[in-house]
């Protein structure tokens, strides 16, 4: 028989809801609350011995403190596996079950796995350390979550191997392995066509990455104010002196502006792979727009302009490091007292 | 901050509030068949668009056409 503990929030422990989130830690024979549904689920080859809850605020206030005494109060009972949540979409829970899975995962070196909402916080701060369950985002998917659950946690306490995160129903981070398809892939789109025009539903193969989304800037008078170019072009000083990638590039490059009077051709190239050069070659100010911004300052139609350009290749670069990309930029533009920037995009 | 490109459902995609379309993605401001003069003067058409749109209040993504 494998011995489980559970690890649950003070409401799912029946204890009390918000003004009771400030519990510290108890431990309890057997199964409460979303236990029962798991129980069903592992039939006789798995038991719940203990459940462990706590208050989500408890945890949050001092995570150190709390999962010392959680992991304490689970050495004693020696279980094979640890299971923490579902957490649905609540943000403190969640958290709580990424960290003390992981923390059991590391410290006691028994498999773990966790469950909750694709866009709970904890999702995407554990999701590459721990197998997370994806579920619903209320407690009514636990009907749906309990036997994924079951499943996956079966096969980690038993050492059997584990499926690709599509066939187990676990986010993919945490592992990545490869599988065949019974279907090649030609007939797979069509039939996500087909799907797609009938109004049927059907799941992307690759989904886009969640693009964050920010407020519109106020207007500004651009009579008075500073201006930048950034571009994701690929525009570089002639001969590419930072070796900026032609794609997946791993960084940017910060750089004076050339000589107005030269031939563009001498001065500018660009570094990126995913178009036909010839025309950014031929003439940078194609993709990188100074000459005009220059003329704009002379004529009094635009304030000031920023001293240097910022520039990277968008070809295959992760979304990942091109916003940390723009984030160190507009640090640098914000220092400068930049507040127009016009990015250019290829 | 305003975003020059010419395929402006992918600007849209990611989430950029003000979007001046370009012409062509190896060229997206300028056009190599056209004389330096209007290779220039498409240039600036552009920027002064680009100018527009920094002038403007915006409450969403709004592409600048």
């Amino acid at each position: 028989m494998i011995k489980i503990v559970h690890y649950i929030n003070q409401f799912y422990a029946g204890v009390g809801g918000e003004e009771k989130a400030d519990i510290g830690p108890s431990i309890q024979e057997g199964t409460m609350g979303p236990g029962l549904a798991l129980k069903a689920a592992f039939g006789s080859e798995a038991e719940i011995t203990h459940t462990i809850y706590c208050g989500d605020s408890y945890y949050a206030a001092d995570t150190g403190k709390a999962s010392a005494e959680i992991l304490e109060m689970i050495k004693q009972v020696k279980p094979d596996l640890f299971i923490a949540g579902p957490a649905f979409n609540a943000g403190r829970y969640g958290l709580a079950c990424g960290s003390i899975s992981k923390i059991v995962q590391d410290e006691l070196g028994i498999p773990v796995v966790t469950a909750m909402y694709h866009e709970n916080p904890g999702a995407e701060m554990y999701k590459d350390s721990v197998y997370i369950v994806a579920t619903k985002d209320s407690a009514a998917g636990m009907r749906t979550a309990a036997p994924t659950l079951a499943k996956l946690a079966l096969k980690l306490a038993k050492g059997e191997k584990i499926g690709a995160s599509i066939e187990e129903g676990y986010m993919p981070g945490k592992a990545r392995v490869n599988f065949f398809e019974e279907k090649r892939g030609s007939r797979r789109a069509v039939e996500m066509l087909l799907a797609k025009i009938s109004g049927k539903p059907f799941v992307t193969e690759f989904p886009m990455p969640d693009f964050d989304r920010v407020a519109p800037a106020a207007k500004i008078d651009v009579k008075t104010a500073r201006f930048a170019i950034v571009t994701s072009g690929g525009i570089v000083p002639k001969g590419n002196p930072d070796r900026i990638e032609s794609s997946s590039a791993s960084k940017y490059g910060e750089y004076e502006y050339a000589d107005l009077n030269a031939d563009p051709s001498t001065v500018y190239e660009t570094a990126h792979g995913g178009y036909d050069p010839v025309y950014a070659n031929q003439n940078g100010y194609r993709v990188l727009p100074y000459d005009i911004l220059d003329e704009f300052q002379k004529a009094g139609k635009i304030g000031s302009i920023h001293g240097k350009y910022y520039t990277t290749v968008g070809n295959g670069t992760a979304v990942k490091d091109s916003a940390r990309y723009g984030q160190e930029i507009a640090e640098k533009l914000l220092a400068d007292g930049v507040n127009a920037v016009v990015l250019t995009s290829t | 901050m305003v975003h020059i490109c010419t395929i402006t459902p992918i600007s849209m995609t990611v989430g950029a509030n003000r979007i001046v379309p370009a012409i062509a993605i190896p060229y997206p401001l300028g056009n190599p068949k056209a004389t330096a003069d209007e290779d220039k003067a498409i240039r600036r058409e552009i920027m002064e668009k680009a100018l527009v749109a920094f002038e403007t209040p915006v409450d969403n993504q709004t592409i600048f056409e």
